[in-house]
This record gives C-alpha cells, structure tokens and sequence, in this order.
C-alpha cells in the first residue's frame, strides 16, 4: 500500500492513531504505543511486495551493523579509512539499487523510501565519527529513527539527535493539544495540495496539453510550467501528510518547503525547496568538503573552494535522484547556477552593481522563478524522451 | 584580551564587519553576514587560534545565530 496514496491507507492510519491521540490527550507517554503503530504500518506499507520487505529487512540489517561496528570501534580509534570505508558502507546498497536499472539487471536490493533511508545511515556514521553520539545508541530508539513509518518514503530527511530529543520528551496535554491541532492541519493542507490543487493541474492541464497547445515548442513551454506547479503540490502535499502524522506521533519532523516559488536568488531557493535533503547536503557534504580543503590548506583561492563545494554538492544531489541522463543534467544545471551566482553574489558585495529595494527584489524572485521552473523541466525528464 | 573579546574580534574578521563587536546581539544569518562558508571558515580558525574541535553538525543556526550566542558557546565547549 503506497503511503498517503489512498483513501484506505489514511482510514486506518486514523485508527491506528487512536489510541495514540487518547493517550497523548490524558498527557500519558505515547513512545511505546507508536513502535507498535509502525510495525502495523510498515506491515501494511510492504506486504504487497515480499521483496520489498526482504530488501528493507537486509538494509536495516546491513545499517545496524554498520553503526554499531563502526561506534564500537570509535570508542578507542579513529583511522581515517576506517571511517571512509563505513561511509561507503553506508552508501553502497543505494548506489547497488541507483546502478542495476541502468544496467538493465533486476534491482533485487531496492525497495521503498532506500534513497531517504540511506541518509540515516550515513549521517548516523559522520556523527559517531564527530563523536557527538554521547549518549549511545540504543537499538530500539535506532531502529524506529531508521523505520519510522510517516516518514518512509520519501521524507522529510530527520537527524537522530533531533528526533531522539522528541521521543524523549512527555509532552503534557496542553503541549499534545497543540501538536494533535497542527499535525491534523498540516493533513488537510496535504489534501488541499496533493489531491486537489495537484491533481488538477495534473488532469486538466498536463494531460490535456495537446489540446491547449498550438505547437511543439508551446507544449514544452507550457508543460514546464504546468510540471513546476504539479511537482511543487504534489511533493509539498505529501510532505505535509508526513509531518503531520508525525506531529501526531509527538515528532516534529522538519520541514520541507518555505513558499519556494518567492526565492529572491538560486541560493534561497536552495534554503526553501526540499530542505530537508539541501540541508543535509549543505551540512555533510558541502561544509565538510570546504573545512577539509581549507584546514589542510589545499586550495588558497575561498571563491574557488566554495564553487567547487557546490559542484561536488549538486552532481551528487542530481545523481542520488538516479543516473538517468535527466538528474545528472539537472544537477549539473544547478551546480552551475550555483556558481554563477555565489561568483555574482561576491562581486555585487565589492560593486553594488545590483542594488537592494523593492523593484530588483520584485525582479529577482520573477527571473529566479523563470529559472527554477526550467530545472524542473530539465528534472521532468520530458527533453530527453 | 579576554576570550570573549577575542572570540569577537575573530568573527569580525570573517564577516568583514566590523558591527558584530558593536552590536553582538545581531542576528549574522538574517542580515547576511554569515553563511555556511563563514562558518567553515570561523571554525577552521577557531580550531587553529583556541586550539577548541567543534563539529560541524554542531552548528545549530537557531543557537549560534549572534555574535553573543557563539561566544558563550564556545565557552561551553572550551
């Protein structure tokens, strides 16, 4: 059953999280009821497919073993290849499941939601490395951090520290109160994006572009608009299905969106679109990849460092949607954006040649729009079918 | 110098401005003054200068958003 995809998966999904919101009303603890509610729900999500569950169960495995090993073994070490190859480790089976459509093999390791699971995994390794994982990592909390169900299949990408401060806590019930209000608004905010608003434009002007369109070009140029839109509802109403149900649960899992379509430069949209995974990228692969070239010394020139953490950051991000043609290009269109932009940003800070009121601000977030829509156009895939 | 003052003068340095040591209760992200290459950069220094590791993750913007606040943070983890 695909998550938040039908009417019946969020009938039941109500009556799972009944017991829930009872308890979290009476301000009783609700952590142990909820393992519960995610087996169930995890039941109901992968019994379609029993290689689906073969494959999770090994990538939960194969994850486990990966963390615990490799914080046992930081207890008294910290080898640089060690960790280098428990990162690999980490990575490996979604790099397997990315890999095999592309060789035409049966991808027998993939399953739903690997992509966001994997980001788990290796951000649990860096930390342990980082040492920031004091308190130990009991194999209950770890297991409903990697499994949690609102969150499954496709985000939004938590952090462990984060999330286990959440389930430590026992809200009261006036604090619960407010989570249950949120969490319930946040569910029909999803219904207004994903199954209306997305849906619309999804049948009535996607579908039936050959109709509206006059030409070839005019139905490309239409579509990138009308798939920007639909992209944006669709993934922002799930996003707010799984934040939701997650507030409902007592976790506040992070935000995705930020009214991205205001963005005043490529940068913030980068701070407003899909974040959770920006984020993760900008503080594990860009941040770390400018503090080792920069502590050692290696590269002198800062615009080039930084640039170069922007290329690695967006080749990464545009592959880890697929090795399809069209997600290397898209990454490759916004590292160079990206570029373009800081190298902009820099040389505006030394010229004012671009200056801050309202007309440029107005300005800006039109060009960035226009911009932004014709990434989504690269990522639809359309251009190269 | 005391290690707040140093700490000050640091991020002047990295912010080119001069108004984080004038005004430390100025939010550095919202006004543009830092971003995640100012942290690196902050941190690098902050590594060679006090001789103090802060992991990167560490960094929670909503905590370490002012001059004032990275300064008593990083008296914690002296």
């Amino acid at each position: 059953m695909t998550p938040y995809g039908s009417f019946t998966f969020f009938f039941i999904i109500a009556l799972l999280l009944a017991p829930t919101i009872i308890l979290g009303l009476n301000g009783r603890k609700i952590y142990n009821y909820n393992i519960f509610v995610t087996v169930i729900a995890l039941a109901l999500i992968f019994s379609s497919n029993l290689n689906g569950v073969v494959a999770l169960v090994i990538f939960t495995l194969w994850q486990v073993l990966l963390i615990k090993g490799y914080l046992f073994y930081r207890q008294n070490n910290n080898k640089t290849w060690v960790f280098c190859l428990a990162v690999i480790g980490s990575i490996l089976p979604l790099f397997i499941s990315k890999l095999t459509p592309i060789l035409g093999a049966e991808n027998w390791i993939g399953f739903l939601g690997i992509s966001y699971l994997t980001f788990k995994g290796t951000q649990l390794i860096i930390e342990t490395r980082d040492g920031l994982l004091k308190k130990g990592l009991p194999i209950i909390k770890l297991l409903y951090f990697i499994l949690f169900f609102p969150t499954i299949s496709s985000g939004p990408i938590d952090r462990y520290r984060r999330f286990e401060k959440d389930l430590s806590l026992v809200l009261t019930k006036e604090q619960y109160k407010v989570m249950l209000f949120e969490g319930t608004n946040k569910i029909f905010l999803g219904f207004l994006y994903k199954y209306i608003i997305g849906y619309y434009i999804n049948q009535n002007i996607i579908a039936k572009l050959h109709h509206i369109a006059e030409s070839e070009f005019q139905d490309h140029l239409y579509y990138m608009y009308a798939y920007s839109m639909y992209l944006f509802f669709d993934f922002a109403g799930y996003t707010a299905f799984a934040i939701g149900v997650s507030y409902i649960m007592g976790i506040k899992s992070p935000e995705n969106f930020n009214k991205p379509f205001i963005s005043k430069n490529i940068k913030d949209f980068w701070n407003r679109w899909h974040m959770s995974l920006s984020f993760w990228f900008r503080d594990y692969v860009y941040m770390r990849f400018v503090f080792w070239i920069t502590k050692n010394k290696l590269i002198e020139n800062k615009i080039v460092v930084s640039n170069l953490g922007y290329i690695l950051l967006f080749l990464l991000m545009g592959v880890w949607h697929g090795l399809e043609i069209q997600y290397v290009i898209y990454g490759i269109y916004h590292a160079f954006l990206m570029v373009a932009y800081n190298s902009f940003e820099r040389f505006n800070k030394q010229y004012k040649w671009w200056p801050q009121n309202k007309v440029t601000h107005i300005i800006s977030i039109i060009i960035t729009f226009h911009v932004v829509c014709f990434g989504f156009y690269i990522f639809s895939g359309k251009l190269f079918h | 110098m005391d290690f707040k003052q140093e700490v000050l003068e640091l991020l002047a340095e990295i912010c080119k401005e001069d108004v984080v040591k004038e005004d430390t209760n100025i939010d550095l992200f919202e006004n543009g003054l830092l971003d995640s290459f100012g942290i690196v950069e902050f941190l690098v220094k902050v590594e060679e200068k006090f001789n103090i590791t802060v992991p990167i993750t560490e960094v929670d913007r909503e905590t370490w958003n002012t001059p004032n606040n990275i300064a008593n943070q990083l008296e914690d983890f002296r």
